[in-house]
């Protein structure tokens, strides 16, 4: 039957050919090698649960009362965003276990994209032939995070109208163009003819996720096009890739971990409550709310607007607001410019040309390991300088002191880093036997007094032992009933 | 793709039950086969139960929980049956080197700079028209795409809705009546000393940019200075204590909402920047710039309160057209 399926496809597109390469396709095991699929999952859910909240979001900002099951809110002049995003979450059926998970995902979806970009990062992953991949990769970070933003920004309740706000009056501190930029975007000056919503709304659901397809696709193309890095091992080589077959154990694991991912996102949309916008309320110009963060991967473009001192330019009948183009920004263009042009800064200063497919342990490569550190460093500084109202409420401080903190924390932390980072890199390398199990010395004493050391046996974990790797069988043999129960699964003990 | 890789046509030498390679869990395939199924049963008691609560309207954490239930079985279950029960290998494939051989690199080079490249060379008019018109083009779809978005930013400084394209504007001028956001209007006894009120013009109730935040101040007697240290200039902008100063801060526009009486100092909760409201709203601490800009006010033979005039600059914060 399948057989005869298959038969009558090949007839017609000829897929035997390329199809037996496909489901052939090896692809290496290793746990970090999962982090970029926990972002690909995500992402699925994000469509998924997106597509949901369409059909009960309307993109506006015209006032109407609120009629809905949400008592507090009866009788309120609110926006219909925002009365319909409430709706969903209180008077659709399961809507609010929907725009929790939508949240959720959108989160871990930023997040595993950071570190699967570490991963990528510290074992050199980027380096020729896979440049362009690191590129596509880096652009779906830039355009997760904007979406993210205008996400979180439309259902027009108090904090995310503030960050609109904030929003118009950076692309205002542009010198020239600003002003002309925040007016074409918003539709005048702010807030606009409440036209605001409608535009995030489809750019956050058309424009940047048809890009964001796009990318993926070409990312995952490229992925299948150059075959994934692989670890040094046993028969592992630059001319080969070692590890389990596409069809079926990949496909199994792969699914099995897009139903694992899926479980931890939509038990944390129903049991951690995220985003309770009816406990903000409707968003107005002039109310504010106090101590609140931005959803976690802008927090370090907050912070570095907290600790940037007040210079602003003002000559020849002009003002640049440097306070807040630099931070918001210069500092995030330069950090994804960084980015971007990272592996053929790398390739021009090792003069390194050749093809790489295996990949680095990070300490063998201390500069790199050092600079990536220092980024974090850096990045993760400028993230806890979002906080520094919290800080200094939870730690009794007075306000100023955590500011200057890091004022001088943020700039000075990855030198510090890299120094650390380089020299744990050169002890690592310098020093035998790192990362393998301790074995104990047995110390004796001979009949004539004389003691010595020996070092016990090797306990079972302590050998890596691995297997030579072979070419992928066209079929497994389970017909021998006493050989059957091993199915043809080999496995490496670790 | 190419199909030159070795592959063994036939089937996968089996591995002996005491091949040192294999796993414990391998040594007893129905064990791993019975867990994966329960597994996958609880996975299936996960979704039908969340059916049943959603048939029922139970609540949010219950769908969660049978949802996740049901996604964490069955996730459980394949990837036990994955990792446990099918080739593990190591398998091996061979890679290629991406790059053509020199032929085929040379003979495509030569066909874009031979073929094309010496056609287009011959018509160097043409490609320089071509290029010129694709740029006209280029400019005449992205022109009306963007301009058409919103109007272009003014200098006009009067009110009465201008307020829509021009950073300069507010609808504050001599005379407006300061009311809350209600559409009240304030009255000179309103407010207690150490009170602050946001107030708009009448007309424009909760309108952005003409927000302002209204203190009465401490006045010590009837003949002092309505406020403590008015800046030059300043002295008559206040009345009876009370000051009016923009409420949009002057870093990125946020409502400067919280007021310390303590300290006298109003905080914008965004990022922290703190501004003196005895001395002008000049910033002390932050990152804001500039001092909050003031609104001259006074009071009326009623008590009703007024602007004595608009703003002397801009509201809000810097931009490139402010002078």
């Amino acid at each position: 039957m399948i057989d005869k399926t298959l038969n009558w496809v090949d007839d017609r597109l000829g897929i035997a050919k390329g199809g037996r390469t496909f489901v052939d396709k090896i692809f290496p095991d290793h746990w970090s090698f999962m982090l970029g699929e926990i972002a690909l999952y995500s992402f699925v859910i994000l469509l998924g649960t997106g597509v949901f909240l369409t059909l009960y979001y309307v993109p506006s900002g015209h006032e109407i009362v609120y009629h809905g099951s949400y008592i507090p809110l009866r009788g309120q002049k609110v926006s219909e965003a925002y009365a319909s995003t409430v709706g969903l979450s209180f008077d659709v059926r399961s809507g609010l276990l929907m725009r929790q998970a939508h949240h959720w995902a959108a989160d871990i979806f930023l997040g595993a994209i950071a570190v699967h970009m570490a991963r990528v990062f510290f074992t050199g992953a980027f380096r020729k032939p896979r440049e362009f991949n690191w590129i596509v990769g880096t652009l779906m970070l830039i355009l997760g995070i904007v979406n993210g933003f205008l996400g979180y920004s439309l259902p027009d309740d108090l904090v995310s109208g503030t960050g609109i706000r904030i929003a118009f009056s950076i692309i205002e501190s542009i010198p020239v163009i600003g002003s002309y930029l925040g007016f074409f975007l918003f539709g005048g000056n702010y807030p606009g003819n409440g036209i605001i919503l409608e535009r995030f709304y489809i750019i956050h659901v058309l424009l940047v996720p048809a890009i964001l397809v796009g990318l993926l696709g070409a990312h995952l193309g490229l992925l299948v096009k150059q075959k994934h890095t692989q670890f040094p091992g046993k028969g592992k080589t630059e001319h080969n890739v070692v590890g389990s077959p596409m069809f079926p154990t990949f496909i199994a694991k792969t699914t099995g971990f897009l139903f694992m991912a899926s479980a931890v996102i939509f038990g944390l949309g129903g049991f951690a409550q995220i985003n309770p916008i009816w406990q903000f309320g409707q968003y107005e110009p002039y109310q504010i709310s106090y101590a609140v963060q931005p959803d976690w991967y802008m927090g370090w473009l907050d912070g570095a607007l907290r600790i940037m001192p007040s210079w602003e330019w003002v000559g020849w009948g002009h003002t640049i607001p440097l306070e807040v183009f630099l931070p918001a920004v210069v500092f995030p263009g330069l950090i994804f410019n960084i980015l971007i042009v990272w592996p053929f800064i790398e390739s021009v200063w090792t003069k390194d040309t050749r093809y790489h497919n295996l990949l680095d342990r990070p300490r063998d490569r201390p500069k790199r390991t050092a600079a990536g550190a220092a980024m974090l460093t850096l990045l993760f500084a400028v993230f806890f300088a979002s906080s520094t109202d919290v800080m200094a409420n939870f730690f009794q401080l007075p306000l100023m002191d955590v500011l200057w903190f890091f004022r001088f924390f943020v700039p000075l932390s990855p030198i510090v880093a890299y120094y650390i980072t380089f020299k744990i890199c050169h002890e690592m390398i310098a020093a035998e036997g790192v990362g393998q199990r301790k074995r104990a010395l047995v110390v004796t004493r001979s009949a004539e007094g004389e003691y010595s050391t020996v070092e016990a046996a090797p306990r079972p974990g302590d050998t890596h032992e691995e297997l030579e790797p072979i070419p992928v069988p066209t079929f497994i043999e389970l017909t021998d009933p006493e050989l059957a129960t091993s199915a043809g699964v080999r496995r490496v003990i670790r | 793709m190419s199909d030159d890789n070795p592959r063994l046509e036939g089937p996968l030498p089996p591995a002996a039950l005491d091949d040192p390679h294999l796993q414990p869990a391998t040594k007893h395939p129905e064990r791993v086969q019975n867990i994966a199924a329960a597994s996958i049963i609880v996975g299936m008691i996960g979704f039908v139960g969340f059916i049943w609560v959603y048939w029922v309207n139970a609540s949010t954490q219950w769908e969660a929980a049978t949802l996740a239930l049901g996604m964490l079985g069955l996730g459980v279950g394949t990837i036990t049956w994955g990792k446990y029960l099918m080739p593990q290998g190591p398998f091996v494939e061979e890679r290629h080197d991406f790059h053509s051989s020199e032929s085929e690199r040379a003979s495509f080079n030569a066909a874009i700079t031979g073929r094309g490249g010496l056609e287009v060379k011959r018509r160097g008019l043409l490609l320089g028209l071509f290029g010129v018109a694709g740029g006209i083009m280029t400019l005449a779809l992205v022109i009306p795409g963007i301009r058409s978005l919103g109007p272009k930013p003014t200098k006009s400084e009067a009110g009465n809705g201008t307020t829509d394209n021009s950073l300069f504007a507010t609808n504050w001028h001599k005379g407006a009546k300061l009311v809350t956001v209600g559409g009240r209007q304030v009255m000179v006894d309103d407010l207690e000393v150490g009170g602050v009120l946001t107030v708009f013009p009448q007309g424009y109730e909760g309108s952005s940019p003409d927000q302002v935040i209204l203190l009465r101040l401490a006045q010590l007697g009837p003949n002092d200075p309505p406020y403590p240290i008015a800046p030059p200039g300043k002295t008559e902008w206040g009345v009876q204590g009370y000051v009016a100063y923009s409420k949009l801060c002057t870093h990125l526009g946020c409502p400067v909402g919280l007021y310390q009486e303590q300290t006298q100092q109003l905080v914008c909760p965004c990022h922290q920047s703190i501004f003196n409201v005895n001395a002008g709203a000049v910033p002390e601490f932050g990152p804001a710039p500039r001092p909050l800009p003031q609104l001259p006010i006074t009071v009326d033979a009623t008590g009703q309160m007024l602007a004595n005039g608009g703003f002397d600059q801009a509201v809000g914060p810097g931009f490139w057209e402010r002078p």
